[in-house]
């Protein structure tokens, strides 16, 4: 692959490519627990493939964006600038934050939403060294009984699910692959 | 097809649509407003759900759009050429084969699976509306979880009908939590919100999308002493005898003759294609 530059790494054919990613991240958002893989956008490091395709599949000049740690390099925020447009925010007034569980923390700066308008609230895309369907145990909507995901912080997603319908979705990403935890899912450290 | 991009609607327009969607699901049976766009047709011809199919499909999709359960109705028609033209993806009319079905008022007999999609057309999306006109008033009853009034509605049917009386867009809570209308389904069409397939509702003129995933609990409100009943005409289909089907009612002459037939055409054909005949059936075939 030639050199990373921030005019590279884009969709090759946004429509579709976006199509694709989009099918993934929502069978995951509906289905918790589950993985799926997504890929087409080539970030910079420390992106992973696909944490950058999640960006450019929902992320534009309409969405604040906030890099969290190591995420937040010149090279990422030129080539997030360049391709999506996304202004870069502080963490508490981001629709979508990325970077590290360590990175983002805590939760309780972002926005949850309000109790008419439980959607104005941030997705936290979480990028994990691993990712397996064992761990906590999950039930709730889109989940026929109990599905299991390897989670970073159990109590701290307990809290955010208490807040239901208030509180943060999530993204969790790993190399090319996705799952998802809306805060609809209740769950159990167990597993 | 080259003239569109894919699937009609601009890429930043469908990255508006898909973020509403994500909320919806992560937020079952809570309304998403979006911005919805002008579509080549005109409101209440189904342009919320046009405009959800065009966020959701890929081209690897094969799609169906039903009409009160038939293939072959205006509307239906229209909505699958005009995906045909600017997204290029399959069309189908058999349930089996369609992986992204867009519906208006019925959902299909046949049980859908894990890897199929069903968008529905919403003309009003708030169940409360025609309680309450003001839409700050429904957002704060919504956000109370305050749906006495919605019981008071049902009462007032059984006080004046003798029984829940409201046929179609049935109210139901969702996950426990949200009083949502699945758009005007039967009531028969109830039971099988709790699905397996995902399930999204897009309502164009109103600006509103909500969602419920597989497996989520959707319970059609009622009474202790007046249960929910999922009710259709007491026949069995005139053309491939169904008895579990619900069934629309044609007026053949003006003798008073009447049959009735399945609204699902896809079930009755499949029905008829397996050896199955109805009352009349034959007369048909004629």
């Amino acid at each position: 692959m030639t050199q990373q530059t921030q005019f590279s790494g884009g969709f090759r054919d946004a429509p579709i490519d976006a199509a694709h990613a989009f099918r993934a991240a929502m069978t995951v958002m509906a289905r918790p627990g589950q993985i799926r893989a997504i890929s087409g956008g080539q970030p910079p490091v420390p992106l992973s493939v696909a944490s950058g395709t999640l960006l450019l599949t929902l992320c534009d000049p309409d969405t604040k964006v906030h890099l969290a740690g190591a995420a937040d390099t010149d090279a990422v925020r030129q080539w997030l600038t360049f391709h999506t447009g996304a202004p870069i925010t502080d963490a508490a007034s981001a629709d979508f934050a990325v970077g590290t569980w360590r990175a983002l923390g805590p939760v309780g700066k972002y926005r949850i939403g309000t109790a008419e308008y439980p959607d104005r609230s941030t997705t936290l895309i979480v990028e994990c060294d691993d990712l397996h369907q064992k761990g906590a145990a999950l039930t709730g909507p889109g989940i026929r009984e109990t599905s299991y995901l390897s989670l970073p912080d159990v109590p701290v997603l307990q809290a955010n699910a208490a807040l239901y319908p208030l509180g943060c979705d999530f993204f969790f990403t790993c190399g090319d692959r996705v799952a998802a935890l809306p805060r609809s899912t209740q769950i159990k450290a167990e597993g | 097809m080259n003239e569109y991009n894919f699937a009609y609607l601009d890429e930043q327009t469908k990255r508006m649509i898909r973020r509403a969607i994500l909320k919806g699901l992560a937020v079952p049976g809570y309304q998403v407003p979006f911005a919805s766009r002008e579509m080549p047709m005109p409101y209440g011809w189904g342009t919320g759900g046009v405009q959800v199919s065009a966020a959701t499909l890929t081209p690897d999709d094969t799609f169906k759009v039903i009409d009160q359960g038939a293939d072959d109705t205006t509307n239906a028609v229209s909505i699958r050429k005009f995906f045909e033209n600017t997204a290029g993806v399959e069309t189908t009319e058999e349930t089996e084969k369609a992986t992204v079905i867009q519906t208006r008022h019925r959902i299909p007999e046949v049980k859908l699976r894990e890897d199929q999609i069903i968008v529905y057309q919403v003309p009003i999306p708030e169940p409360l509306r025609f309680l309450e006109p003001r839409e700050t008033e429904t957002r704060k009853m919504h956000s109370l979880e305050e749906y006495g009034l919605m019981h008071v509605k049902l009462y007032e049917d059984i006080s004046q009908h003798g029984a829940i009386s409201t046929a179609y867009a049935y109210p139901v809570k969702v996950s426990g939590r949200y009083v949502m209308d699945p758009s005007p389904i039967p009531k028969f069409d109830n039971p099988k919100l709790e699905m397996d397939a995902i399930q999204l509702f897009g309502a164009g003129r109103e600006q509103r999308i909500y969602a419920v995933p597989p497996h989520t609990q959707v319970v059609s409100l009622d009474f202790e002493d007046y249960p929910f009943e999922a009710t259709k005409a007491d026949h069995p289909c005139d053309l491939c005898g169904a008895e579990d089907s619900y069934l629309d009612e044609v007026i053949m002459d003006d003798a008073g003759n009447r049959m009735f037939v399945c609204s699902d055409t896809d079930y009755c054909r499949s029905r008829r294609a397996a050896g199955h005949l109805g009352r009349l059936a034959e007369e048909d075939a004629a």
